[in-house]
């Protein structure tokens, strides 16, 4: 495997995802309904990074869906707090300290 | 915004652009601290040093260097790692169509680096922040310092795992990924204010759980690609059958040039 040639393929690779939409930004414009489509773009990416990053533990065992499982817990604290405050900081330092408490009180 | 006062007021308000976007990305930052470490480790271990610090440097995708890592270690070809990178990485052409508006205005001299700097910490930052307080004049400047303050750190937390990082075998289980899990959560639940988005959210989670086993990410885009499907067209009922709006709003599939 010859590794230089194998990172300059995955740098240009990535710029060409990222750069043509903002290079081209000039040149066109979504149709209204594709715009309408990626106002959902944030909720469901972020969705989909989250729920299984908390349903699934770190070492690949079967999805965790009880209270045994800290990131569970914590993350549903954590949506109660944003819910209720709609503060990120909030929602960050609670959610932090509720799942660092219970990883160190629920037995694994 | 009206200018006022000259090249000290326009300074100052760049760098508390700069240092706010930098501020708002910090709880990112920490949740990446075992990513960047991990991989050092990793990498060193499969490719040496340099290289490992030069997929941080000129890749700046954990996860398409994550995966790179443990291809090189199955044997696979070139084309194969190609190719995840790729699958891994569509998502960002989504991030950077829900972006583009506000940076259509700038150079494209800026919108290079803030295209080439665009991660999935950085989208949510920055999503919120527009959404939130909307552009400003130097709105941009807070981009750069979420950009500057992911980038850094990843390059710290990757020299760290490929310096030190064998003398912490368990940093995996230090939990601090989480702080990406609640910063996303932050984010994500104010913007669930009606049934398209409620619906959206619940399907993204719900495919990405049943289509987790799915190579490359596909189950994240996936999820995603369904979540934003289901949100539109509940969206596109929910407005037809809202019959007091204004017939000039829905025009669909007209191309604006």
């Amino acid at each position: 495997m010859n590794v230089p040639v194998m990172i300059l393929g995955m740098a240009l690779i990535n710029l060409a995802i990222r750069w043509p939409v903002y290079l081209l930004a000039n040149h066109f414009r979504f149709p209204p309904l594709i715009e309408r489509a990626l106002a959902f773009v944030p909720v469901a990416v972020l969705t989909a990074i989250i729920v299984p990053t908390v349903l699934f533990p770190k070492d690949g065992r079967a999805i965790d869906f009880s209270w045994h499982n800290p990131a569970l817990i914590a993350a549903v604290i954590a949506g109660g707090v944003s819910w209720r405050t709609k503060n990120l900081f909030a929602t960050i330092g609670i959610g932090m300290v509720a799942f660092l408490l219970l990883r160190w009180l629920l037995p694994i | 915004m009206v200018p006022e006062g000259g090249a000290a007021t326009e300074t100052a308000s760049r760098r508390h652009e700069l240092l706010t976007g930098l501020r708002d990305t910090l709880p990112l930052m920490f949740g990446s601290i075992a990513f960047g470490m991990i991989f050092g480790t990793l990498a060193t271990a499969a490719v040496g040093p340099w290289p490992a610090m030069a997929m941080s440097l000129f890749v700046f995708s954990g996860s398409a260097q994550f995966i790179a890592i443990l291809l090189l270690g199955t044997g696979s070809g070139l084309w194969v790692i190609w190719f995840a990178t790729l699958v891994l990485n569509l998502r960002h052409l989504l991030y950077a169509a829900t972006l583009v508006d506000e940076v259509r205005h700038l150079s494209q001299a800026w919108r290079f680096p803030l295209a080439a700097f665009l991660t999935d910490e950085t989208f949510a930052v920055m999503e919120r922040r527009y959404r939130t307080q909307g552009g400003g004049r130097n709105a941009h400047w807070y981009y750069v310092g979420s950009c500057l303050g992911m980038y850094v750190n990843w390059q710290i937390w990757t020299i760290v795992g490929i310096t030190v990082g064998t003398q912490f075998p368990d940093i995996q289980n230090w939990g601090l990924e989480f702080a990406m899990v609640v910063s996303f959560i932050g984010i994500v639940v104010p913007l669930l204010v009606n049934l398209p988005y409620w619906a959206a959210a619940a399907t993204a989670g719900v495919v990405a759980v049943v289509a987790n086993p799915l190579p490359y990410k596909l189950g994240l885009m996936l999820a995603a690609l369904l979540g934003i499907a289901v949100g539109l067209v509940l969206d596109l009922r929910k407005r037809g059958l809202d019959s007091t709006r204004t017939a000039t709003e829905s025009a669909p599939w007209t191309i604006q040039s």
